[in-house]
């Protein structure tokens, strides 16, 4: 007994030391994980600080659940894993809801709903793809979105695209460009754009909104969104709050705040500061 | 743990295995021919050879590897138009080339310096003694110093190889699909890192295991005269006098 | 802006950052191979004088750490870890999970890497201690501990300090990886900087050349230290 009691005492303090923190359920405090590299939905600033749209927002967010939030930066390619080993609470990484991340992980309602498409030079062998102006919804498939798509695969063919790994633009490349073009997958966007302007790549496909970013900053003069935007099925249904299943409460405290903040408009005047157009969803 | 799910994991983590022994066989051939060379210039006695040799190595074994790679990727993309016009750009761009040149230049300057010590430690005697018995530097290196110095880097140099075959895991930061780079993704698919994680050092224990097997082989196969004799040479050899 | 400006210390410049994530990076490396000192000395004792099962796992341990590549042992840390003090904190009626920051993290993983290194240094180190003067120190009487501390240790460290200086630049070297748990030391400063900017190379040709300032200082360092060790050292 006494044996035992010494190693809880000895873990204790190691557990101290090492700044350790257990999580209790009345959610008072939240730990909020970004990836900090996706302009503008999250991103670093000059002076190491975590910015953009998910920031402002979580930072109303717990204003409104009464929280204390501290938002951390992890990478993409383990934020799910992280999220479930407990190194935090809740993900706003510009995460979209879809079936597959549903079976391991819990949403909130979603927060913005935007399109999705490639960016490249303007001048270059993308810059005149067809269909530009034609936005298809992929969550039902007509015969109209076939064309598209077969229009696309066809003007793609030969050509080097990049994507952030694991992501639905992954997945929509996997799906429906797969033997046109060859898929280059990147752990960061930042990491494709660098591609582009160095041209390892001839296009990366992302949401419009952060390739709007991307393109505004002076060295992109000369790129901008080329081709058919995207949006639904693999897309799945918007951004929202990721969450473990285990956390239903956390779960239904998010989306009833979101709910709050689309109802009173502070959430439209937010996506309008970070993204220029209102993506909020509709419904 | 989950055997069946371990036993998929192995199988599609094996599919990286092809890119990732070809990354580090080619950086070791290549750093190795590098690290003779700059051996060579810094044993040459001359300080316009032996100086910048040594600041390779200083600057090689001084910063990360993956800063390396990261410089050479990232770094000397932004410089295209230059590149472009030296006519080099078709290496730079290409991920595979820029890793390849990074592992090679990073172990071409540990292993210069594990040349460098073996041909260091033969005994003076038996160069001397060679000398005296008339070989010209090319025969004396071929014949004397070679050999002993193989033998004595051998050890050390197949823990270069080791650290190559470790080191190979970080190409996959710049799009290189070899065994970490399956491993991310397929944790990113299905969220169970450590089962993934375990699946894949796996590989590489077992990969380095074989490595070391093999050059302790060499050394065997180099080192007959430190073995026990065989039971009756002389008759053997008689036989075919 | 041009690549001055960029890493200036002005508003708009990375340069305060860059240097406070070499601090990072040097505290991360003198935890990490202080950590590893520990794990090295345990290893080493095992693999020496413990008992057969003892050694074998510390065999296994030194082994399995130098057959599988650094990145993936600090991820295995940074995923298994907080999964493991959870299941152990809740063993002992902690609720929920535990988190574990990414800089302990990260001290442990270098730790327990650098770890299966100094073992083999301080192995070595020991095989140089004259054996004499251990069964002389016995023959006078002297218990295992004082033994330990007054002959075998000082001389250990002695022998060891070459080698650990090897083992020091590869620390510093493996910090860089710690970067993938997103703590921000200076490779990991660097990535920020460049996806933030567009403009790799400055960020990176200056992570490289801070590195080689903490190299270049601590191969002096070593050297001064290797000195002063063997000043009583007869010499060859």
């Amino acid at each position: 007994m006494r044996f035992a009691k010494t190693i809880g005492l000895a873990l204790a303090a190691v557990l101290a030391a090492g700044g350790a923190l257990a999580q209790d359920k009345s959610w008072k405090t939240i730990r909020i994980a970004t990836e900090g590299a996706y302009a503008p939905y999250n991103f670093m600033g000059p002076d190491g600080k975590l910015q953009g749209f998910e920031v402002d927002l979580a930072a109303e967010l717990c204003k409104r659940m009464d929280a204390k939030c501290e938002v951390i930066a992890q990478d993409w390619d383990g934020i799910i894993p992280a999220l479930q080993a407990g190194k935090y609470d809740a993900i706003m990484a510009g995460m979209n809801i879809t079936d597959k991340r549903r079976e391991v992980i819990d949403f909130s309602r979603n927060y913005t709903r935007e399109s999705n498409g490639l960016g490249a030079e303007l001048a270059g062998p993308l810059g005149k793809l067809p269909d530009g102006d034609v936005r298809i919804d992929l969550s039902t498939e007509t015969p109209e979105s076939k064309a598209v798509i077969e229009r696309l695969r066809t003007a793609l063919k030969g050509k080097t695209i990049g994507v952030q790994v694991s992501t639905i633009h992954a997945n929509f490349a996997e799906r429906y460009l797969k033997g046109a073009a060859e898929i280059r997958e990147y752990k960061t966007t930042e990491q494709h754009d660098l591609d582009l302007l160095a041209g390892r790549i001839d296009g990366i496909f992302a949401s419009n909104a952060s390739e709007r970013a991307t393109f505004e900053k002076p060295d992109f003069k000369g790129y901008g969104l080329v081709g058919p935007k995207f949006v639904g099925g693999v897309f799945g249904g918007g951004v929202g709050v990721g969450v473990r299943k285990g956390d239903p409460e956390l779960r239904d405290k998010f989306t009833a705040a979101i709910n709050a903040m689309l109802a009173d408009g502070t959430l439209k005047t937010l996506a309008l500061k970070w993204f220029k157009v209102d993506t909020t969803p509709q419904g | 743990m989950d055997p069946v799910f371990m036993g998929e994991t192995f199988v599609t983590l094996l599919g990286g295995l092809p890119l990732t022994l070809k990354l580090a066989g080619s950086a070791v051939a290549c750093g190795g021919l590098l690290a003779l060379a700059l051996a060579a210039m810094r044993l040459s006695g001359s300080l316009l050879l032996s100086a910048p040799a040594q600041a390779f190595v200083f600057v090689f074994r001084g910063t990360p590897l993956l800063v390396q790679i990261f410089l050479i990727y990232y770094g000397l993309g932004q410089f295209r138009p230059v590149l472009q016009e030296w006519g080099i750009w078709w290496f730079f761009r290409d991920a595979y080339w820029c890793a390849l040149l990074a592992l090679a230049l990073n172990t071409a300057a540990y292993a210069s310096e594990i040349v460098r010590g073996a041909v260091l430690s033969v005994p003076h005697g038996q160069v001397e003694a060679a000398r005296a018995c008339g070989m010209g530097p090319v025969t004396r290196f071929r014949r004397i110093v070679a050999p002993i110095a193989l033998r004595q880097g051998l050890p050390a140099y197949s823990n270069e190889i080791v650290s190559m075959v470790k080191a190979t895991s970080l190409a996959s930061v710049i799009t290189l699909m070899e065994v970490t780079f399956l491993a991310q993704k397929l944790i990113s698919q299905t969220f169970r890192a450590i089962e993934i994680f375990v699946c894949a050092g796996a590989i590489y224990l077992l990969l380095n295991i074989v490595v070391t097997r093999l050059v302790v082989l060499l050394e065997y196969r180099l080192s007959p005269h430190l073995r026990a004799a065989p039971r009756e040479p002389a008759s053997a050899e008689a036989a075919h006098a | 802006m041009n690549s001055l400006a960029l890493m200036g210390f002005g508003p708009g410049g990375w340069g305060g950052a860059m240097v406070a994530a070499a601090g990072t990076t040097l505290l991360l490396a003198v935890l990490g191979f202080s950590a590893g000192a520990v794990f090295g000395t345990l290893a080493a004792w095992a693999r020496i004088a413990g008992p057969l099962p003892v050694r074998l796992l510390a065999d296994g341990y030194t082994t399995l750490l130098r057959g599988i590549p650094d990145l993936l042992i600090i991820y295995l840390f940074y995923f298994g870890g907080s999964v493991a003090l959870s299941a152990i904190g809740q063993a002992f009626g902690a609720q929920g999970f535990i988190g574990m920051p990414a800089l302990a993290t990260g001290t442990i993983a270098i730790g327990v890497i650098s770890g299966a290194y100094q073992a083999e240094v301080y192995r070595g180190a020991f095989g140089a201690v004259p054996r004499g003067q251990i069964e002389a120190g016995r023959s006078v009487g002297m218990g295992r501990l004082l033994l330990f501390r007054r002959i075998v240790a000082p001389q250990v460290l002695r022998y060891a300090v070459p080698g650990l200086g090897n083992v020091w630049q590869l620390v510093l070297k493996e910090s860089a990886l710690v970067s993938v748990t997103g703590l921000v030391e200076l490779l990991r400063q660097s990535q920020i900087g460049a996806g933030s900017t567009r403009e790799p190379f400055p960020f990176y040709i200056t992570a490289a050349i801070l590195y080689l300032c903490i190299t270049t200082v601590s191969t002096w360092g070593f050297g001064r230290l290797e000195a002063r060790t063997l000043r009583g050292e007869r010499r060859a």
